[in-house]
């Protein structure tokens, strides 16, 4: 049975609080720990329990998105979520500490195959409408590149926008392609390549500074071959 | 029923009531007694200043979050932090007093900030600036100040981190990486982004293996003084040098019984402009975020006229109230 532990934030001395995502990278993340050296059987049969305790390291898991909000208020001393989510949430203050290499996906600017509507809506329109559930690398992506769009958030199935006309396009993360496709959507542009990364709070990168390096290093052995 | 109505604050600002008011006043009390107990004299500057004036200091003061016109068309600013308000306050009202000049202050500053993340854009700060005592001594006695200040309120295991602003630019000068490329990879280390700071410096061409392994050794050298030998033996020049800074200082704070307060730190970088040379962050193990900030800006005086070295430190009030109560809290719990 899970056991409820301390709130405290960070307390030294005590053991680290490791963020961990459930959703796409979870049995990524658990091979992960498993190679470093955590036994993660109970985290395989336990699917309800949010707390684990493990040999040197408390182990919390939540969505992927929460993890940076966790770590930056120190509620974790480390965790694991996917660069999309770091580009998201910019002004979060965490050190990215490691590129754990698994989780690779690609954030892409999508439109219905063969469909000049992205280009037609920016020349006659001076702007594309782009749906996404990333909006705020949407948005740093057009001023980059110089261009306007009106970006429009949605929470659920991007997919749909283009298809019943919310939107010009999307803005999205793709793993293999396959919903792109399943859906008449074809890539336009790349936008950045995500990968999982080891992030930790700024107060305990500096406390903890031993055992966070010691961390960093067997997760570095275990995920750069 | 009736419809109570609601009058709410601007997001990131808010009330005290008396209980918490109570307890902040006592937080404040202490802190004054520490910087009088050391000669730092309190004083209190104007909460808008000439935009102008802040922008003096610190060019990015050009983007100070609330900018608006007086009635003579006046482009005032609201300060975001109090040392440069002091800067122009000695180096006007003190022509003739020889330094050092020591001063502190409790005051709010203002500043842009995402209320969604706890920040607030109203905020307390409690600090001094020692005008006219050059590093390494007079750093040790603005640390000496901040210790006793933070003994004061009862963090006691609260912990000074010190590193070199000058650092890990000059060492990118060194080694031949400007514009783009430095800027580059000094925006990811500022962003804490240390793997793309290492994709950064992959992509520097010309670069030695040494100057590589250098540029991605330091942002991780952090801890009790072995670091600075540990950084000694990366090799050239402006690493030597920063590391004699780093020492002389830690000496002098060995000297009065402070060192094992400071936790050196080689990664260390502030987003303030006018910083040179040693940087300070304060971090308390009961807290995830920092509980204030510091250094040594020996030019910025010199902007208004009087060219002295200074150092100095600010204390966030409010985040040191919530380290305080946790404090309290974990060693209820034993």
């Amino acid at each position: 049975m899970p056991r409820v532990v301390s709130t405290s934030r960070a307390r030294a001395g005590g053991k680290l609080k490791l963020a961990i995502p459930r959703g796409a990278l979870w049995s990524d993340t658990l091979d992960a720990l498993d190679r470093v050296g955590t036994d993660t059987a109970e985290l395989r049969s336990d699917s309800r329990s949010l707390v684990f305790e493990v040999d040197g390291l408390t182990l919390v898991t939540m969505r992927p998105s929460d993890i940076p909000t966790y770590v930056e208020a120190g509620a974790a001393d480390l965790g694991i979520t996917g660069k999309d989510v770091l580009l998201e949430q910019r002004e979060r203050v965490v050190y990215e500490v490691l590129d754990l290499h698994y989780g690779a996906c690609r954030m892409v600017l999508a439109g219905r195959e063969g469909d000049p509507a992205l280009g037609e809506s920016e020349r006659r329109l001076g702007g594309m409408r782009i749906a996404t559930k990333y909006p705020r690398i949407a948005e740093r992506h057009f001023e980059e590149t110089g261009r306007q769009a009106e970006v429009i958030e949605v929470k659920g199935s991007v997919e749909l926008a283009p298809i019943v006309g919310l939107a010009d396009g999307i803005v999205d993360l793709v793993a293999t392609g396959r919903t792109l496709a399943d859906n008449g959507l074809e890539v336009r542009e790349e936008i950045a390549v995500c990968t999982a990364r080891l992030v930790a709070n700024r107060v305990s990168h500096k406390l903890r500074a031993r055992e966070v390096d010691g961390l960093v290093e067997r997760f570095r052995e275990a995920t750069q071959r | 029923m009736m419809q109570r109505m609601i009058h709410p604050t601007p997001p990131g600002t808010r009330d005290v009531l008396p209980e918490e008011m109570r307890e902040l006043r006592a937080l404040e009390t202490a802190l004054h007694a520490a910087f009088d107990e050391h000669g730092y004299g309190e004083v209190a500057t104007p909460t808008i200043e000439y935009a102008e004036t802040l922008q003096r200091g610190d060019e990015r003061y050009a983007n100070a979050a609330y900018r608006f016109f007086d009635e003579r068309g006046d482009l005032l600013a609201m300060r975001s932090d109090m040392t440069i308000p002091i800067a122009r306050l000695v180096a006007t009202r003190f022509q003739d007093q020889e330094p050092p000049i020591r001063v502190s202050y409790v005051a709010r500053a203002y500043r842009a900030v995402n209320p969604q993340q706890g920040q607030m854009r109203e905020f307390t700060q409690a600090g001094v600036e020692l005008i006219g005592a050059p590093a390494p001594d007079g750093t040790a006695e603005v640390i000496t100040v901040l210790s006793a200040a933070l003994d004061a309120v009862g963090l006691t295991r609260a912990v000074v981190g010190l590193g070199d602003a000058d650092l890990y630019r000059q060492l990118l000068g060194e080694l031949g990486v400007e514009e783009e490329a430095r800027d580059r990879i000094l925006d990811r280390l500022a962003a804490h982004d240390l793997v793309g700071l290492d994709a950064e410096v992959e992509a520097v061409d010309g670069l030695s293996a040494e100057g590589r392994a250098t540029l991605l050794a330091l942002p991780a050298m952090r801890g009790g003084k072995e670091i600075l030998e540990r950084a000694r033996e990366l090799g050239g020049e402006v690493v030597e040098r920063a590391t004699a800074r780093l020492q002389a200082t830690y000496d002098a704070l060995a000297e009065r019984g402070v060192a094992d307060r400071v936790l050196l730190d080689l990664g260390l970088l502030r987003d303030l402009g006018y910083y040179t040379g040693a940087i300070l962050e304060v971090y308390d193990p009961a807290l995830g975020h920092i509980l204030g900030g510091g250094g040594r800006y020996d030019t910025l005086l010199d902007r208004f006229g009087r060219d002295l070295p200074a150092a100095g430190f600010a204390l966030y009030l409010e985040p040191l109230h919530v380290a305080q109560a946790e404090e309290e809290r974990q060693e209820e719990r034993g």
